[in-house]
């Protein structure tokens, strides 16, 4: 179904886990994955762009049901917060919303079977296509690293420069000169570690979800008018709707995981030790 | 895992994002969920306010009846008391109305009474002296015995 004249399950996967790349300067970096963009991009203007279109006619009077939905979640995400964050949530709380809406909208890109976009794609005659912009790691470290950056931020912010260095320095072992440099290795790798987990922990759920769904396609593949194929066809009808179900948890969760994670480490930066 | 600029690309959509959300969708969100929570508690705090007044009139009204109802009582009372007592005093007054008028009666029917015997007095000695009269007519000189006679005629 998909291009190439010789189709073998290797080739299947690889194609599917392949990027609609465009290259535009020297070496591997200047190199856009287009799908990913555009995929994130139409994700983020339908899932944000929901929210706005309740809030800008939002009544405050009584809701409709959808309103209702809407606030409900805005809800969930303020108290979310609330339970992390004691200080204000004039920003914490809308990146939050941001973070779990924009997730969950690519995660559930997942779910729309990847042979109906290679086809479609390829019909419009793109030779590849990766519809799940969070299967991609530059999405995940995209965001991961953006965290980093407003923890480093919001950690000046709230200690000041000098503060904040001083707890680099000292904190956790203590303030014998001795010891600065341990501190410093250990809140280096605290730090890092922090954009890296979170960006690590979507990108692997997703691609591997996508990779599951890929090996179940790969079984429906082996369908043929025999007995053996006939059952492999319908286990792999089975087995695909099962992962699917479950998927829905997956994708709620890992926006969910992402979401409360960066308020987490945004929340310790106004942490003074 | 081949990192590209895609991870750039990503990360300024994140910042738009969040800006676009910080700006335009949680304010309007939160407010319109802050106003009505404000609304329904406001109402909540009138239905209260209003519960509490209607209880308090009710039982300014009840007082009032109360109130009423008992004055309306100590009035029957009192109209009963004194219709009683004009009742008592008509009848104290045609007592004594009733017995003035049967002094008076009894004095006048005495004063007949004492009238017609005088009268009748007038008349017997009247009668004694002409019975008088006529016995002495031929021995007693009239001029002679006039003192006499008249003092008879004031003796009967």
């Amino acid at each position: 179904m998909a291009a190439g004249t010789d189709l073998t399950p290797s080739s299947y996967i690889a194609h599917h886990l392949t990027n609609l790349r465009v290259t535009f300067g020297e070496g591997g970096f200047w190199t856009l994955n287009v799908d990913t963009i555009v995929m994130g991009w139409l994700m983020g203007i339908i899932g944000i762009g929901t929210f706005w279109l309740v809030a800008r006619t939002a009544t405050r009077g009584v809701p409709g049901r959808f309103q209702g939905f809407i606030e409900l979640i805005v809800e969930f995400v303020d108290n979310t917060i609330k339970d992390v964050f004691p200080g204000s949530r004039k920003f914490l709380a809308p990146l939050a919303l941001t973070i779990f809406v924009w997730v969950f909208m690519m995660n559930a890109m997942d779910l729309v079977p990847i042979d109906w976009v290679a086809m479609i794609m390829h019909g419009l005659g793109f030779s590849a296509w990766k519809a799940v912009p969070t299967t991609d790691i530059n999405t995940t470290f995209g965001m991961s690293w953006s965290v980093f950056f407003l923890v480093i931020f919001f950690s000046f912010k709230a200690k000041g420069v000098g503060g904040y260095l001083h707890e680099l320095f000292t904190a956790p072992f203590g303030s014998n000169p001795i010891l600065w440099i341990p501190n410093l290795v250990l809140n280096i790798v605290e730090l890092l570690a922090k954009p890296i987990s979170l960006g690590m922990r979507l990108f692997g759920n997703m691609y591997a979800g996508e990779l599951v769904f890929m090996l179940l396609g790969l079984l429906a593949s082996v369908a043929a008018l025999t007995i053996g194929g006939l059952a492999a066809g319908a286990a792999s009808l089975v087995l695909t709707w099962a992962w699917a179900v479950f998927h829905i948890l997956i994708i709620l969760l890992q926006a969910f995981i992402f979401m409360v994670l960066a308020a987490v480490y945004i929340a310790m930066a106004h942490e003074h030790h | 895992m081949n990192i590209n600029a895609t991870l750039l690309v990503q990360a300024l959509s994140f910042a738009a994002l969040i800006w676009f959300t910080v700006s335009f969708v949680w304010p309007m969100l939160t407010d319109a969920i802050d106003d009505r929570n404000k609304r329904i508690a406001d109402g909540l705090a009138a239905a209260e306010k209003g519960r509490q007044a209607l209880e308090l009139s009710s039982r300014q009204a009840e007082e009032a009846l109360k109130e009423a109802r008992a004055r309306a009582a100590e009035i029957l009372a009192q109209a009963d008391k004194r219709a009683t007592e004009m009742i008592e005093q008509a009848k104290n007054q045609a007592r004594d109305e009733g017995a003035r008028e049967k002094i008076a009666a009894k004095a006048e029917i005495d004063q007949e009474y004492a009238r017609a015997r005088e009268q009748l007095r007038e008349h017997v000695a009247a009668l004694a002296v002409a019975g008088a009269e006529k016995i002495l007519r031929r021995e007693v000189d009239a001029k002679a015995h006039g003192d006499l006679l008249s003092a008879i005629r004031q003796q009967i």
